[in-house]
């Protein structure tokens, strides 16, 4: 690995001062930035440690909402029981990123700002209206996450500018959300398409009120597929209204062909996949189904 | 070149002090600088868990931290594993198993079995399968680890009472 210097600033002022000098990058869980400065594909020359901000290490929720600090990592976003009750898709996403180990350190934070087309987490921020909390030499920004991304590995971040937290309104009652993606695997390998759905129903549980659908894997950036949320608003909860959706989305995708699939299959599964998810999430948002997780979470 | 850093932490129990360039892995500087050459190289990029230790209490790939960041922190390696003169449990179950041949994946299929049982003693295999996934081994094919790993937690016995609902 190349020469760097490191830094470990203790507050968000301190951190965005030495991120301004320029030529730096932030670490939170390492699990990208080791391996890319490994690479060679990112040399900066400091390494800024941002696990000892406070804000950054924040998991909060109240009515409002759900309050991530950037540098928290998977596995506390797994074992947190709201996560799993009410924010279902991030449990879902957080739980499939890498392996056990990659997620006792790797962040939601670090996998936006890293910024993959196939990121794991975007899709279910997505889905659950995520927001990104960006402090700065110039102050605080809050940016949609849907505007945050903008190509392969780029974003809104400009220089010495730092995502602090990501937040996600209380879904209302009668909420359900998902993520799930094709991998060719059983785990431990990066998504061919990856599909987060959040669905809200009436009071009957039959009528969707409220929809949003977050793609990843199929374009240059994870896509807030809004069209397709359209196809759901104010219908029906049934099969026929999924497929309309996942048929929708389908036109929303611009796929790349690769090892991992063609043109053709990643837009077809992305239709699948919309139509599995709406599917679990509408059973949670009835409350006849809920995250489930691979990996026991600590008991004793 | 960047001066080098001192870095205190906990290593199985015993303070350590060492020097490092903020450069290193915590891989390296276990390996290079403390001469604890337990903990296996493999991939360096964090898909074959060899160097998997665990770092104030999780499992993680020593190949993607840096030794830096463990200031002040608790790391177990394999090292800390066995008693004097007396394999752990999990090191006989994988011998009797047969659940290793050329070992170089083995330190971290230990450390990361360790991390299992501590929060799950009586997992199913699907769990094994799960937990195991970030560590790769191309000798085995994978059944007599999980057999080994059923094994440690069969004679080291089950949950407290009353803990996931009798499981």
């Amino acid at each position: 690995m190349h020469d760097f210097e490191y830094e470990c600033p203790r507050t968000l002022a301190d951190a965005v001062a030495i991120l301004a000098k320029g030529d730096s990058r932030p670490l939170a869980g390492g699990t990208d930035l080791i391996d890319h400065m490994r690479t060679g594909r990112f040399r900066p020359a400091l390494v800024v440690d941002v696990k000892k901000i406070p804000e950054l290490g924040l998991l909060e929720s109240n009515d409002k909402g759900l309050r991530i600090g950037a540098a928290v990592s998977c596995f506390r976003l797994q074992s947190s029981a709201t996560v799993r009750d009410q924010y279902s898709a991030i449990a879902d996403a957080v739980s499939i990123i890498g392996s056990v180990q990659v997620q006792s350190r790797a962040s939601m934070g670090g996998n936006l700002c890293t910024s993959g087309p196939a990121a794991d987490s975007a899709p279910a921020l997505l889905a659950l209206s995520a927001q990104c909390v960006i402090a700065g030499p110039k102050g605080n920004r809050t940016v949609p996450l849907e505007q945050f991304f903008t190509g392969p590995g780029k974003n809104v971040l400009q220089a010495g500018e730092i995502l602090v937290e990501i937040t996600c309104p209380a879904p209302a009652p009668k909420s359900g959300s998902n993520y799930r993606r094709f991998i060719p695997r059983n785990e431990m390998d990066i998504a061919v398409v990856g599909v987060g759905v959040s669905v809200t129903l009436d009071a009957s549980g039959q009528t969707i009120t409220a929809a949003r659908i977050g793609l990843g894997a199929v374009g240059p950036t994870p896509i807030l597929a809004t069209e397709a949320a359209k196809k759901l608003i104010g219908k029906p909860a049934t099969d026929e209204n999924y497929k309309a959706a996942g048929e929708a989305a389908r036109a929303q995708t611009s796929p790349i062909d690769d090892m991992r699939g063609t043109v053709e299959f990643r837009r077809h599964v992305t239709g699948v996949l919309v139509e599995r998810s709406l599917r679990e999430a509408v059973a949670r948002a009835r409350g006849e189904s809920k995250y489930h997780s691979h990996v026991r979470i600590p008991c004793c | 070149m960047s001066r080098k850093r001192v870095v205190s932490c906990t290593i199985n129990g015993s303070e350590q002090q060492f020097l490092c360039e903020p450069r290193q892995t915590l891989l390296s500087a276990l390996r290079d600088t403390l001469d604890m050459t337990g903990t296996k190289e493999g991939c360096s990029n964090g898909n074959c868990g060899a160097c998997t230790v665990v770092l104030d209490g999780r499992p993680v790939v020593s190949c993607l931290v840096l030794a830096v960041e463990c200031d002040g922190s608790r790391v177990e390696t394999i090292e800390g594993v066995a008693e004097p003169e007396k394999l752990a449990p999990v090191q006989n179950a994988f011998l009797e198993n047969a659940a290793l041949q050329c070992g170089i994946c083995t330190p971290g299929f230990i450390m990361q079995t360790q991390a299992l049982l501590k929060d799950n003693p009586n997992p199913t295999e699907e769990e094994i399968r799960f937990f195991l996934a970030g560590n790769l081994c191309r000798c085995t094919g994978y059944d007599k680890i999980v057999k080994a790993v059923q094994q440690t937690a069969e004679t080291a016995g089950s949950c407290k009472p009353g803990c996931c609902g009798g499981h």
